[in-house]
């Protein structure tokens, strides 16, 4: 109980005396796992979409190769960045690039290295889950869309996509949630992040216990906090579980409501959790 | 002479060593309403989804207003949309709501502005008595709903003819009766149709064409009251009694 009480106390006044870069930190830690989610997510879709690019043997051969190609490149893509850490990644960019090309080519910006790499990888990433999540949507889906005329670019867009990005919710938000956590591993290249500011502060004050303490209440606030807000975010999409009966002027409004028992609307989902443990580093 | 909309000659269709269609020939003229009928596997649904080529005919030709569609420089979604399709199982946009599912088609593919995509697809979701459920999403309709905004949406996009796959197979009794009488208000105004379908009264009392397939090639067509009344072959006899004796 003494130990526990010396902590709190040490904690307190580590605190007290940092907190503002410890806030910082968090700052930087949070926009950089957001905004790297989201460009990640972008690259993961539009991998999906060119990798979904339907190709028969009839096709003319110069198609055929095309097609080919971009698979093998998304592939390559793909298996390169899962299969090494993220840590010799960000080491090869920042410190490899200007290494090889004689400094012609080099991150001046440690941000723009750390928003890079982490960008690049949660794409490689996404590009699975997204093909799990168009690979999730019944096919009778993208038969209704071509039945009535769609391409396969507004099928994908109009149709799919849509759906998909409903059922890898829960993976877009397993994504960002190892992302703020693995951010961390950015102080390689000297990126300040949360994880940062604690070798920071604990070299400078040997107060390292109780520094770690506090990176782990507020890595454990940020994931909470994250998760909640994913959930939210999910019932969202679903809409509304009722829905507004017109009358019989089609456009005049609501002539009551009529309320369904909330349904089987996210089937798909549960075959989904394929990469949920693969990712820990 | 009506003009033909479809000519199909010679279609086959295999699956790796599987052959599902044979030497098929039938032609769809404007205002024919055909009926497909035969037993599980004779290649009904094959040969109607080879016609908007969801499946890729091995061999053979359709003529569509005597154009070849395998021809280079034929716009396959412009001919989707100019023959429509209606699924065993619906097939509507899980993501948008029953007036979107009637719109995006006319939106995104004839290029038709919000105003007049709208006006028209409440249209015929009031044709097929859909219209109060316009805000709706499918999960929340029933079945029979679900078909009723799937023809809709079909009929959204003003096709020259549609394609009906077993449009009641996945229904109960009630619900193909609202079915069937959607679809029969459109042989009255003289939509052109081909239906896949085990609804033998259907077929009988409705369509002006039957066609029996058997084991992936055509066994026998012509009139309803040829085929029903008096066929010829023994194979349409002997499928026709099993429906009728029960």
């Amino acid at each position: 109980m003494d130990k526990l009480a010396e902590l709190g106390s040490d904690v307190a006044r580590l605190w007290a005396g940092n907190y503002a870069a410890y806030l910082n930190g968090m700052w930087s830690t949070i926009s950089l796992a957001v905004i790297c989610t989201l460009v990640g997510c972008l690259i993961g879709f539009l991998c999906g979409i060119l990798q979904t690019i339907p190709c028969a043997k009839t096709d003319n051969i110069i198609k055929r190769f095309l097609v080919g190609l971009l698979r093998v490149l998304i592939r390559i893509y793909v298996e390169v960045f899962r299969g090494t850490p993220m840590i010799l990644q960000a080491v090869f960019i920042f410190y490899g690039l200007p290494y090889f090309s004689n400094n012609g080519l080099r991150f001046d910006s440690v941000w723009l290295a750390a928003f890079t790499v982490v960008s690049i990888n949660t794409g490689a990433y996404m590009a699975e889950s997204v093909r799990g999540g168009i690979l999730s949507i019944d096919p009778g889906q993208t038969e209704g869309a071509k039945a009535i005329g769609m391409t396969h670019f507004q099928t994908m867009l109009y149709v799919i996509l849509p759906q998909a990005l409903r059922n890898i919710m829960p993976q877009i938000g397993n994504n960002f949630i190892i992302n703020l956590k693995d951010t961390a591993i950015m102080f390689i290249i000297g990126f300040t992040e949360f994880f940062a500011v604690h070798k920071a502060v604990a070299g400078r004050t040997f107060m390292y216990f109780p520094s770690a303490t506090i990176e782990m209440i507020g890595y454990l606030l940020m994931t909470l906090v994250s998760s909640f807000l994913l959930r939210w975010w999910e019932k969202k999409m679903d809409g509304s579980d009722s829905f507004d009966l017109a009358t019989s002027d089609t456009l005049a409004h609501t002539s009551g409501m009529v309320r369904f028992r909330k349904g089987k609307n996210v089937s798909g989902i549960g075959n989904l959790n394929l990469d949920k443990n693969e990712r820990g580093r | 002479m009506n003009e033909s909309i479809l000519e199909v000659s010679h279609l086959g269709k295999t699956f790796g060593e599987n052959v599902v269609l044979r030497d098929i020939d039938f032609s769809v003229r404007t205002g024919d309403v055909t009926s497909i009928i035969g037993a599980s596997g004779s290649g009904k649904s094959t040969l109607l989804r080879c016609t908007n080529l969801l499946e890729i005919p091995t061999s053979g030709q359709i003529l569509y207003h005597g154009t070849d569609i395998s021809s280079k420089g034929f716009s396959i979604p412009a001919y989707r949309a100019k023959v429509g399709m209606v699924f065993q199982s619906f097939n509507l946009f899980a993501n948008l709501t029953v007036l979107e599912n009637c719109m995006i088609g006319q939106r995104k593919v004839l290029h038709r502005d919000r105003i007049t995509a709208e006006k028209t697809a409440k249209e015929y979701l009031d044709k097929v008595g859909m219209a109060p459920y316009i805000n709706a999403k499918p999960r929340q309709i029933s079945g029979g709903q679900k078909q009723r905004v799937a023809i809709a949406r079909a009929l959204s996009m003003e096709p020259e003819a549609l394609l009906f796959d077993e449009p009641t197979s996945a229904l109960d009794p009630q619900m193909v009766g609202e079915v069937l009488d959607v679809i029969k208000t459109l042989v009255r105004d003289g939509l052109t149709m081909i239906v896949v379908t085990h609804e033998m009264a259907f077929a009988r009392d409705v369509s002006n064409r039957v066609v029996f397939m058997k084991d992936g090639v055509i066994c026998e067509e012509g009139p309803p009251g040829q085929i029903f009344g008096n066929p010829e072959k023994q194979e349409t006899q002997e499928f026709l009694s099993r429906f009728f004796d029960r």
